[in-house]
């Protein structure tokens, strides 16, 4: 049996070369995409000479082979390129059109990015205690009212599109019982409370979103474990049936639930779009729709492999803490 | 024993099961007494309701069960009306439970140690620390190794035998009245089954704990019980005291259970030594993954043409891996498996299809060696196309054939799928596969292990008559002397991957053997009641089991 460093490091280098492998496909949908970036700035009457112009200035007339291993180079040293959208404001402001100067990609992703991973981080730890509450609440008191209940409302939470749950929030705690803000007016300068309280009604949406996939694998597989000998030989020793299954259930149940987690997760970051865009919320969802809407190119380059990076590592630590909650790979013979 | 107080009443049991939407008897009223500090023996095949009275004993039923008539009374206690907190407060504190798999039975996710204390700091018998050092007190009893240590360990790394010791200190750990054994040593080797006979019983006695030992081997209910309630499907048949049990059985039943040890076959002379074996094993050396751990030493018999050769030994032996090699699965780092005196490739991929037919192999789980989904006619009908070429009618023929040799109605049973057939008749169906192939050789995997005593007793019936009368040659794996005894002409005795000792069945079984052989024959339960104290007298507690084992 390998040592689990050896399998952490293997893992680790296999999203090494996942990265990789996406930073490609990344590069050849983004620049498959119609139109190019000189044609939607300059519109329907464009010259030929000064499309060539622009396109010139961006570097967007070399072979695309060049391109992906300068932008992949630059990349590798954090420097995600300059927007195109920002270039000709950089250089009537007299700055530097490279890193660091304004209107670099990484200028404008990093502040969006932290947002987002706020909410991400808001709604994280609001649904997951929830979920696991919820799932085992229902795998103890299972194919009872409660259970059904449960089952019931987070499914049509689920079920519901996300912008309409949004709405829905936004009348009961915003409009009837106006607690939080309906938009999430979030700047530099607001305090730690300030936040919160402007990311709480997205934050509940995308609770609501993510809790029923969590509670029901906590459930499914926490009862899957009910029928093993070493759950009978608990319940025979005369332990209460909430110990049952949080003592010797849910150790054994954790690798299912650990990978739902972080595929939700990922989804917090990934796949709050429109929750962003409902509740104005200035997180990278929103700067990703706008940046296509332009064809700006490194944005949506830069963005997609925030994304797909995103994924690779909460699948990653998923897949290590699964490895961790098995005693047979901690404490080898 | 019976001047003690009653402490078990148990009358008219009835017991349900759900199936299908509709509640079917498991148990027609079973009424039994249990004083204290004595031990009942529960026999009787699989399905006869054991397990479920056993449990039943605890006002437990598994889901799907449920108590629809009688009465447990535990000392004093209605158990069948009890609510579920008195129950609890009565498992584990007053009553224990040691299950027939200890490795599934200990939570892996939790030390030992963990397990052990759980019960008494939960039922507020002992603290915690008062616990742990009782527990290394039992394990020390129990005569575990390293008791001080032992309970810190994960049960992935404690063995079989002592994970066993380990449950029935954990079911000790509250000190109970009452302990019901399930099945405790079934799953385990004969050199490690005496150990475990010989502590359990020790630490009962020392504790004047009363239980119910419940288990299929006549042998070892011998040795542990002080009366015996035979069970037949759901059935009461008799109970006696077991002295009385064993010399004078009433009921017929019992006394087919009885003389089921009694088959034997005639031994064959042994083959001259100028034939060609079928099978020859030459210097065999063999390892699993890299090749670093070796699994045979240079492991060397002979197969002879409508021979028996019985290979014993423990799991780990290598008993298994000899017959994957044979059968090219495993291709060996060193020596040659000749097959009628020609040399077979290592590898059974470089076989051709001939030399493939003439090796065929009979699995230990008929259950899981059937493909669930396909029927009678195409499991047995696949070889019988693959190897020979036959198909449509002559296919269905010789299917049909076949299931004669098997004493299975061919009508009746060529359409049906595996989940339709009992435990024996799935092993018929493997035998079938295996004689599909028309071959010289049959590797039979403890074929009889799954299965009940008189089953089990005529699937040997069947493979010695098909040996009669087909000269088929047999690899018998198996753990089990008693099978060895009725169906061997020769045994290979098999330890760490070395053949320790080989010859003619009539030899092996008698004095002087190599330790190692005597440790396996000695260490086999017999139906005396008294033949557990004898062993003990004349070896010592030290020299039994794993103890002896690992002296040699």
């Amino acid at each position: 049996m390998q040592s689990v460093g050896m399998i952490i490091l293997q893992r680790l280098g296999l999203g090494l070369v996942t990265l990789f492998v996406v930073s490609v496909i990344i590069f050849t949908a983004v620049n498959m995409l119609p139109g190019d970036f000189a044609q939607a700035i300059l519109g329907q009457g464009a010259t030929p000479e000064a499309v060539e112009a622009i396109r010139e200035s961006i570097g967007l007339n070399k072979d695309p082979f060049t391109r992906y291993f300068e932008w992949l180079t630059a990349a590798l040293q954090g420097d995600f390129g300059t927007s195109f959208a920002q270039v000709s404001f950089s250089e009537f402001a007299g700055s530097d059109t490279g890193k660091g100067g304004i209107g670099s990609v990484t200028d404008q992703l990093v502040p969006r990015f932290k947002n987002t991973l706020f909410l991400a981080s808001v709604a994280a730890i609001i649904s997951i205690p929830l979920s696991l509450v919820l799932g085992i609440l229902a795998a103890l008191y299972r194919n009872s009212a409660y259970d059904r209940v449960v089952n019931v409302s987070t499914l049509s939470a689920i079920s519901s599109p996300d912008f309409f749950l949004a709405y829905i929030l936004i009348l009961a705690l915003a409009v009837i019982n106006p607690l939080f803000p309906a938009v999430s007016n979030v700047y530099d300068g607001l305090t730690f409370w300030e936040r919160l309280n402007a990311s709480m009604l997205p934050a509940l949406t995308l609770t609501l979103a993510v809790t029923a996939q969590m509670m029901r694998m906590t459930r499914a597989s926490i009862i899957n474990l009910l029928a093993s000998p070493y759950i009978e030989m608990a319940r025979l020793k005369g332990l209460s049936p909430m110990r049952v299954i949080v003592k010797h259930a849910l150790p054994n149940a954790l690798a299912p639930i650990i990978n739902v987690i972080a595929l939700n997760l990922a989804f917090l970051i990934t796949g709050v779009v429109v929750v962003e865009v409902v509740f104005v919320y200035p997180g990278i969802g929103q700067l990703f729709v706008d940046s296509v809407k332009i064809r700006d190119i490194p944005i949506v380059q830069a963005c997609c492999l925030v994304f797909a990076a995103t994924y690779i590592l909460l699948n990653l630590t998923a897949d290590i803490a699964s490895i961790l909650t098995n005693p047979r790979l901690r404490h080898p013979k | 024993m019976s001047e003690q107080e009653l402490l078990l009443k148990v009358r008219d049991l009835e017991i349900e099961g759900r199936s299908d939407e509709t509640w079917s008897p498991i148990i027609n009223g079973a009424s039994f007494d249990l004083h204290k500090g004595e031990v009942l023996g529960m026999i009787g095949e699989s399905g006869a309701g054991k397990s479920t009275i056993g449990l039943a004993s605890m006002g437990f039923t598994r889901d799907g069960c449920r108590i629809s008539g009688g009465s447990v009374e535990f000392d004093g206690i209605d158990l069948v009306n009890a609510d579920a907190a008195t129950k609890r407060g009565l498992l584990g504190k007053r009553i224990a439970y040691v299950a027939q798999s200890a490795a599934a039975s200990f939570n892996p996710a939790h030390r030992l140690m963990e397990q052990h204390i759980e019960g008494p700091v939960q039922h507020g018998v002992f603290s915690a620390d008062e616990s742990e050092e009782d527990g290394i007190e039992l394990y020390r009893k129990l005569r575990l190794p390293d008791p001080e240590n032992i309970g810190f360990r994960y049960p992935h790394q404690v063995s079989g035998g002592q994970l066993q010791r380990a449950m029935t200190a954990m079911a000790m750990a509250c000190r109970p009245d009452l302990i019901i054994f399930d099945e405790p040593t079934t799953a385990l080797d004969v050199t490690t089954q005496i150990e475990v006979l010989a502590s359990i019983r020790d630490i009962v006695e020392q504790f004047n704990t009363a239980a119910i030992y419940i288990t299929h081997d006549l042998a070892v209910v011998a040795q542990m019980a002080d009366r015996i309630k035979v069970l037949l499907k759901g059935d009461e048949v008799e109970e006696a005291d077991t002295r009385t049990m064993l010399s004078n059985p009433q009921e017929e039943y019992t006394k087919s259970l009885w003389a089921v040890r009694s088959f034997q076959r005639d031994q064959k002379p042994m083959a001259p030594a100028s034939e060609t074996p079928v099978v020859s094993l030459k210097n065999i050396t063999a390892a699993y993954g890299d090749g670093t751990i070796k699994v045979l030493h240079d492991v060397s018999f002979d197969i002879h043409a409508g021979r028996t050769v019985a290979v014993v030994g423990e799991s780990g032996s290598g008993k298994s891996t000899a017959a994957r090699c044979m059968t090219g699965l495993l291709p060996p780092m060193e020596g040659t498996i000749e097959f009628d005196g020609v040399k077979l490739p290592a590898d059974y991929r470089d076989r051709n299809k001939d030399q493939l037919r003439q090796a065929q192999m009979i699995y230990q789980m008929a259950d899981t060696a059937l493909n669930p989904r396909k029927t009678i006619g195409e499991i047995i009908g696949r070889p019988v196309e693959f190897y020979l070429g036959l198909t449509g009618t002559a296919k269905r023929k010789r299917v049909e054939e076949l299931l004669d040799v098997l004493e299975l109605e061919p009508k009746q049973y060529i359409d049906r799928l595996p989940s339709e057939l009992s435990g024996g008749q799935k092993q018929r169906i493997g035998i079938g596969r295996a004689l599909a192939a028309e071959p010289k050789f049959i590797i039979c995997d403890e074929v009889t292990s799954a299965l009940d005593q008189l089953v089990a007793e005529g699937i040997l019936r069947t493979l010695a008559k098909l040996q009669d009368e087909l000269g088929l040659a047999y690899m018998f794996i198996t753990h089990d002397l008693a099978t060895v005894r009725s169906i061997a002409d020769e045994v290979v005795a098999m330890k760490e991957g070395r053949v320790v000792e080989a010859g003619p069945k009539d030899v092996m079984f008698k004095p002087p053997h190599h330790a190692y052989t005597d440790l396996l024959l000695s260490s086999v339960p017999e139906m005396d009641p008294d033949w557990l104290d004898q062993l003990l007298e004349e070896r010592g507690v030290d020299n039994i089991g794993d103890a002896a084992s690992s002296k040699i």
